[in-house]
């Protein structure tokens, strides 16, 4: 495989902050093939990128969110701009040890203001709601089935969200507190199924995956912390699952943000936290992708809450990652600066975070992920993410 | 599939045990929706609980003034979210007593509804109008994860969706989206005219505004469908032509309620005054009034009717749906003006639904219902039938969002949902009556049981495994 030495991003706006990382390393030297861990965290809802990661050096941040200033008092300040809600203690740490970085100001190419279609396009990375029936992230999956160890794909949820949906191969699995059913009953069963092509591949998908989770010893994943080690026992070992995917509701905050967000994000925070732990050495060669549809508006509405907006911020981490900084431009929050009058102007497209980020993860062409994973797109993958 | 097949299946809600197949399949739908019951037994005797929810955040609101922190514990335990680490039953024992009551109540209700929404589909003489209640309150999907909810999501299908069934669209549509289930879940309650007497008169904190969050959604989601020709600033208008509307209960607001017939209050003060502009439209302020001339506007829409159409064929055809049948249905929605009635019957009356090779994946609830007819088995109890639900991925009222539950195989059809199914149906099986199954499975599936079904149930050890083999049957799993 040949990769292209300069990668450097097209998208406007520079990352001004990252210039240390232009310089593009040779990132196919130090992989070894089958090592990598991808995990993708979808936020439902429309997370607030200005509460997670708050701009408290612009002016307009005050006179926006006056409510919110009490959040921020004492919090985590990452350098003179930005100000990291107090939900966020393990994101702050891995910030501080190097192994988590933000992008502000993030968007797909959506611009309306629709969840289901938002979430729609950056789950299939088309530009069109409803255009493809399949997801990005499978088709990064599928971009490594010629490898020598191609990537096992797992969705830890109940059913199979569309990001992970299409051609190549991907399973799921959720703790449940149902009674296992007899070996017999089992076999007999897959023999039922055994010409119905349908069936059939669910089938034996599912009796694979169930034998890698046996013994979780969970019934649902409403704890967080114990949800955070459980897609890691998932993932650390040689034959689990390198590419997995998580979905998180509980962002659409248009009532009462405050609480509603320090929930949301204190649970995050602890599902990331303790999947950083349990990861152990295998942490090292973990990219973690934290992303959600569209952002929120600026200023609070009349119920103390946020309506849907447009750009939000996304957050990287995990071992691989050249952490400790905050990428993007920001785009200001003075009257004229925001978009449409009312929402945080978008300046880093989210495609190119994610297929830059993940190709030089996974050791594929960025230029190439990049169009297979987000087709017809003007701008390109995001260089310098990521370590060799 | 034989037509007697597809009647029953992709229709209804499979044969029920000890009942017959019909004989003339399409005749037999259409009575089913002449028969249909919006209130058979066991939702007559159901209490009312319209008003419940109002007067639980009343509670809530007084508890506040007491201690904040129980006031918050209780906010969030009056809902039916996700709680941590203890369960819902240890957190409610730290409640105040004269919140502890009304929280366990709120789940008391919601419990003994969703038992009634599986039993009465159970049971139904006519399941066929069963699945299209489910359909369209799937359509207006609320849910108990908001404060006070708990008390209002049954009320919402029984009393909104189920009598305008074979009503006009338009009437389903104020009843559904101005219910008091509504205005909690997404946010309308709360919101207020920014000019309103009431923001007014208040200064600084006490001030409130605008949520745009149900005009939105009422816009995108129940009528027009998301390229349907609005804008924002459509949907800025609509939010404030729909200020005033809440719920009932409130104290400070009690005296300037005014009750409308959807089970929802007025407040006069806290509506926007003034004219307002939608889709090019003008619109008198006539108070409650102004919201519901814009929702009859929208209802009559072109993109409604083919919104409407497109969703409806999905439902009984595949996840693509027959360009033919939509046409069909939507000009039937324009010709009539929105009579459901016609509607289901110009379904029926298609050859698209017909067609012989199953398209869809029964969803959970579907299988379950269909389960639970195929075996007899009356009722689970109201704890297991939420438990069971759950395991299967779909409780109702518990959509993951406005949209409701999707209706594309690929949201339902996964490797562990499978899985799950059998280690359901393997339960099930072994406490349910087990004679005579492959009798049973060949009078639920009239000509229509595949080869290797018929061979693997005739293999069984015993009439259990039959059982519990039938109830995962690729004929049972697709319809």
């Amino acid at each position: 495989m040949t990769l292209s030495l300069n990668r450097r991003s097209l998208i406007a706006g520079s990352l001004a902050v990252t210039a240390s990382a232009a310089c593009s390393p040779n990132i196919a030297m130090a992989r070894v093939p089958g090592d990598r861990n991808l995990l993708f965290v979808l936020l439902r809802g429309a997370m607030d990128g200005m509460a997670m990661l708050a701009p408290l050096g612009d002016p307009g941040f005050e006179a926006a969110r006056a409510l919110a200033l009490p959040d921020y008092d004492g919090a985590t300040r990452l350098g003179s701009m930005f100000a990291l809600h107090p939900s966020f203690g393990e994101v702050g740490k891995a910030y501080q040890d190097g192994d988590a970085l933000f992008v502000h100001a993030t968007a797909t190419s959506y611009r309306d203001r629709s969840h289901f279609d938002g979430q729609d396009l950056l789950e299939s990375g088309g530009v069109k709601p409803n255009s493809k029936r399949d997801g990005w992230l499978n088709r990064l999956v599928g971009m490594m089935e010629g490898e020598e160890q191609p990537p096992r794909a797992l969705a830890i949820a109940p059913t199979i969200p569309l990001a992970l949906r299409g051609q190549a191969a991907a399973s799921n699995y959720a703790p449940s507190n149902l009674p296992n059913a007899s070996a017999d009953f089992l076999d007999r069963v897959s023999r039922l199924y055994e010409g119905d092509e349908q069936l059939g591949a669910l089938w034996s998908s599912a009796l694979e995956t169930r034998a890698m989770a046996a013994d979780s010893g969970l019934k649902n994943l409403r704890d967080a912390q114990k949800t955070g080690e459980l897609i890691a026992s998932l993932m650390r070992e040689k034959a689990g699952a390198r590419i997995a995917m998580i979905e998180l509701n509980g962002w659409d905050t248009h009532a009462n943000q405050r609480g509603a967000f320090a929930r949301a994000a204190g649970s995050l925070d602890a599902l990331l936290g303790a999947y950083r732990i349990a990861m152990g050495p295998a942490w090292d060669k973990t990219l973690v992708l934290v992303a959600t549809e569209f952002g929120r508006t600026v200023r609070y509405n009349g119920t103390r809450g946020t309506d849907h907006g447009t750009a939000s911020a996304t957050l990287l981490m995990g071992g691989a990652v050249r952490g400790g900084q905050i990428a993007g431009d920001w785009p200001g929050m003075a009257e004229s600066q925001l978009f449409q009058g009312r929402d945080l102007r978008p300046t880093t497209a989210l495609e190119s975070v994610l297929a830059g980020a993940s190709a030089e993860h996974m050791g594929l062409d960025p230029a190439r992920a990049m169009t297979q994973l987000f087709p017809d797109r003007s701008a390109g993958p995001l260089s310098g993410l990521v370590r060799a | 599939m034989s037509k007697t097949s597809i009647a029953l299946n992709r229709f209804g809600y499979g044969l029920h045990h000890g009942t017959r197949a019909p004989s003339e399949p399409q005749a037999d739908l259409l009575r089913q929706l002449a028969a249909f019951n919006p209130r058979p037994g066991a939702l007559a005797d159901r209490p009312d609980s319209s008003g419940e929810a109002g007067e639980l955040i009343q509670v809530i609101r007084q508890q506040q003034r007491k201690s904040k922190q129980d006031a918050a514990r209780a906010a969030e335990m009056s809902s039916a979210q996700e709680v941590k680490k203890m369960t819902r039953e240890e957190r409610i024992d730290q409640l105040p007593p004269e919140l502890r009551g009304k929280v366990r109540e709120a789940y008391g209700r919601l419990r003994a509804d969703i038992e009634a929404r599986v039993n009465v589909a159970v049971a139904s003489p006519t399941p066929f109008a069963e699945r299209l209640v489910h359909f369209w309150s799937n359509h207006f999907s609320v849910t108990a994860q908001k404060q006070g909810t708990p008390f209002e999501v049954g009320n919402h299908e029984f009393y909104a969706i189920r009598p305008n069934l074979n009503g006009r669209f338009s009437d389903m549509l104020k009843a559904a989206v101005l219910h008091p289930a509504m205005l909690l879940y997404l946010d309308q309650w709360q919101s207020s005219g920014p000019n309103s007497p009431f923001n007014k008169r208040r200064k600084g904190r006490g001030r409130r505004g605008l949520n745009e969050n149900l005009a939105r959604e009422i816009m995108e989601l129940h009528t027009l469908g998301v390229n349907g020709g609005y804008s924002q600033a459509d949907v800025t208008e609509f939010a404030r032509a729909l200020t005033g509307w809440t719920v009932k209960g409130l104290a400070r607001i009690k005296r300037f309620a005014e009750p409308q017939s959807s089970g929802a209050v007025f407040i006069a003060a806290a509506h926007e005054p003034g004219s307002r502009q939608v889709m090019g439209r003008n619109y008198t302020d006539a108070g409650a009034r102004q919201a519901v001339a814009i929702l009859d506007d929208l209802a009559a829409r072109p993109a409604t009717a083919r919104f409407l159409a497109t969703k409806l064929a999905r439902h009984f055809t595949s996840d693509t749906p027959p360009a033919s049948l939509v046409t069909r249905l939507e000009s039937d929605f324009l010709r009539t003006g929105g009579d459901l009635a016609s509607l289901h019957r110009t379904l029926v009356r298609s050859p698209e639904p017909w067609a012989n090779a199953p398209a869809k994946f029964r969803q959970p609830f579907e299988w379950l219902v269909s389960v639970m007819r195929f075996t007899g088995v009356e009722t689970l109890g109201g704890r297991r039938t939420i438990g069971v639900l759950r395991q299967l991925g779909q409780e109702p009222w518990k959509a993951p969002s406005p949209a409701g539950f999707d209706d594309v195989n690929a949201s339902w059809a996964g490797p562990d949902a499978l899985l799950r199914r059998v280690e359901l149906a393997e339960r099930i099986a072994r406490n349910a009556p087990a004679d005579a199954i492959m009798e049973r499975a060949q009078a639920a599936f009239p000509d229509a049981l595949s080869e290797p079904t018929r061979t693997w149930l005739s293999r069984a050890e015993s009439g259990h495994q039959a059982l519990g083999l039938m109830l995962v049957s690729p004929e049972m799993m697709r319809r």
